[in-house]
């Protein structure tokens, strides 16, 4: 468990946050139609990423730490699965 | 807390409850087994109060009429009662009293990962209650113990903000809780204490504390958007601003029925304890009671959406929600077997911590059957939101969780206090208990299928006899939950001494003396045996 990284990534790592979020305000502004959602979350989940692997230190922890943290995912892709497996079909007939 | 120290007789050895004194020594303790004190302290006096709520709800539902209390008193009882005994009560007893206690003992360590971050969450666990009571106080809540939008997030005018923050920070108390067990069992077991040889109430605690910390955090996040939205109007859950009212019911039940598993995996855990030493015999199949423990960890996550069939959610979400519930009844009938196959040929006696064990298997099989036809697409239609359901959670939460907590109560009390109980005391009062508990529930199932409703405060006088045997049965459970309140207390002066493995048993938490000193084990013991080794009963008692 060599424990984190220098101050330069981090500081590295904030500034591409701000820049994404920057960019996820500036395509707030242009109508990609359908595309809309999807960039907004591929920045978000880009974002979401950076946070988890350098700011939680989850780069440099050990295999079992990763496990809960992937699991912590996985139940996230859980809550939104069955969600949308009630969301996406409320119309169906 | 310091009127529960044993007063210290000269020749009693150190101990720790006597191994410091005053109020100071206790609220500021790092030491696990005096915060789970601290919490069983707190726990019990939550659990009276919303026993209280339950008895006047009883009391309302003597007669047909509304002639005790008007609706709106009615909404704000029976909300009360179940966020005392769900967020107050269930979850945090066995984990935080039990769990507290026993984890470091029974591998063999001095205490917990982090015993500060484990007085922390005691004190968290108290501020989040202090918000609550304040709510009660101030005039109560009325929204159901579910919250349902948009009643509660734009309708409601009670105190729904104070609840819901009080959880909110309950939650964290949780979460700590879970994390420091998950720390604690992964990295402070003795020498030779592989995972195989964990009592199972670790792997049933293990378990439990996955669901604590993936969990929490979604019911948290509802409730702070409920809240949210009531102050700032955000249209989360509002459809006037472009929000679902049932995603709601989708972020509070993701949590809220794995919940029902934190209640009952603990208890569970206990039972494993309870039947082999009592039956004389190891488990029957321990890994696969072990497993079975992970698998209701898991599958309890993907099952949420039983909650909704008649709430408007999606006919093939229905079905998918429907079969994964029939899923998560296979790993619980496990358990069911193999506590049943390890009773069989085994020299079973009948002690208090042993009546409460059997009287669970009976009422978690009742009420785990029930669940099945609740989660049948069809049949939940019939009995969606009446006393069927009442009575079925029931069978589970208070005939499962609350039987299995006093069957451990009484079982580990000897190695807690360093004192027995008079046991005659202790079976009468299992038996009024489990007598009461039917005779106030059993009737539900009857009076919810022939259609009564739950939360009204009136209802078809037809209905009348059936109530009238549930509010009397509750009456006598009433009793029986005093009762041990009442010769526990005796015994903590009165009783005599526990020698430091008063029922034979096996496990590292009968080797420390009863009660253990404040760091448990004098030397780190070496493991080289199984959990439940009761047939070669050559375990060494230090
Ligand atoms: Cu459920």
């Amino acid at each position: 468990m060599t424990h984190a990284a220098s101050p330069r990534t981090y500081v590295i790592v904030l500034l591409a946050l701000l820049a994404l979020t920057v960019v996820t305000t500036v395509v707030a502004h242009i109508d990609l139609g359908p595309g809309n959602s999807a960039v907004a979350m591929l920045i978000a989940v880009v974002k979401m990423l950076l946070v988890m692997l350098f700011f939680m230190h989850i780069r440099y922890e050990a295999r079992l730490t990763r496990l809960f943290a992937g699991a912590g995912l996985l139940w996230l892709l859980f809550m939104i699965g069955l969600v949308m497996a009630d969301v996406l079909s409320r119309n169906w007939r | 807390m310091s009127s529960k120290t044993v007063e210290p007789v000269s020749e009693t050895p150190v101990n720790y409850l006597n191994a410091s004194f005053g109020l100071r020594s206790w609220l500021l303790t790092i030491d696990h087994k005096r915060i789970a004190l601290l919490y069983l302290v707190t726990i019990t006096l939550f659990f009276f109060v919303g026993g209280v709520f339950a008895l006047l709800i009883r009391l309302e539902l003597l007669t047909p009429r509304g002639d005790l209390f008007t609706a709106e008193t009615y909404n704000k009882l029976f909300t009360m009662h179940g966020l005392i005994m769900i967020f107050f009560f269930l979850i945090p007893a066995v984990p935080a009293v039990l769990g507290n206690f026993l984890v470091p003992l029974m591998i063999g360590a001095r205490d917990l990962a982090f015993p500060r971050i484990n007085l922390l969450s005691y004190y968290i666990y108290a501020v989040g209650g202090t918000f609550t009571m304040y709510s009660v106080v101030a005039g109560g809540v009325d929204t159901g113990w579910t919250f349902y939008t948009p009643y509660s997030s734009t309708y409601s005018n009670t105190h729904v903000t104070a609840m819901v923050i009080g959880i909110f920070i309950t939650g964290f108390s949780s979460i700590l809780t879970g994390l420091n067990f998950i720390v604690t069992i992964h990295k402070m077991r003795a020498p030779g204490l592989t995972w195989f040889r964990l009592p199972l109430f670790l792997w049933s605690i293990y378990a439990t504390s996955i669901i604590m910390i993936l969990g929490t955090p979604s019911v948290a996040m509802a409730l702070a958007l409920v809240a949210m939205e009531r102050l700032l109007h955000i249209g989360i859950f509002d459809p006037r601003l472009g929000g679902d009212p049932l995603l709601f019911q989708h972020l509070f039940w993701f949590y809220s029925h794995p919940a029902v598993y934190i209640m009952i995996l603990p208890g569970m855990g206990i039972v494993s304890e309870i039947v082999p030493c009592f039956s004389r015999k190891r488990i029957f199949g321990y890994s696969f009671v072990a497993f079975s423990s992970l698998a209701i960890a898991v599958l309890g996550f993907l099952v949420w959406g039983h909650h909704m069939f008649v709430a408007g959610q999606s006919i093939y979400a229905g079905i998918i929600f429907s079969a994964l519930s029939f899923l998560v009844a296979i790993p619980s009938a496990v358990k069911v077997f193999n506590w049943t196959a390890t009773l069989y040929k085994g020299s079973v006696s009948f002690a208090t911590p042993m009546l409460y064990a059997l009287g669970f298997i009976g009422l978690f099989t009742i009420g785990g059957l029930t669940g099945l036809v609740l989660a049948t697409l069809g049949l939940d239609i019939h009995v969606h939101d009446t006393y069927f359901v009442i009575a079925h959670f029931h069978y589970i939460m208070v005939g499962g969780m609350v039987m299995a907590y006093l069957g451990g109560i009484h079982f580990w009390w000897p190695k807690i206090t360093g004192r027995l109980y008079p046991d005659s005391w202790g079976r009468l009062a299992a038996a009024i208990i489990f007598i009461g508990f039917n005779l106030t529930f059993f009737p539900q199932f009857i009076v919810g299928y022939l259609g009564m409703p739950r939360r009204y405060h009136v209802y078809p006088p037809e209905f009348q006899v059936l109530n009238v045997f549930s509010t009397a049965g509750a009456s006598i459970l009433g009793v029986g939950y005093l009762l041990p309140l009442l010769y526990l207390f005796w015994s903590l002066k009165y009783g005599a001494k526990s020698p430091a493995n008063p029922w034979d048993a096996t496990g590292l938490e009968w080797m420390a003396p009863s009660p253990p000193p404040t760091q448990n084990f004098p030397v780190t013991p070496l493991v080289a045996w199984e959990a439940y080794e009761y047939e070669k009963r050559e375990v060494p008692v230090a």
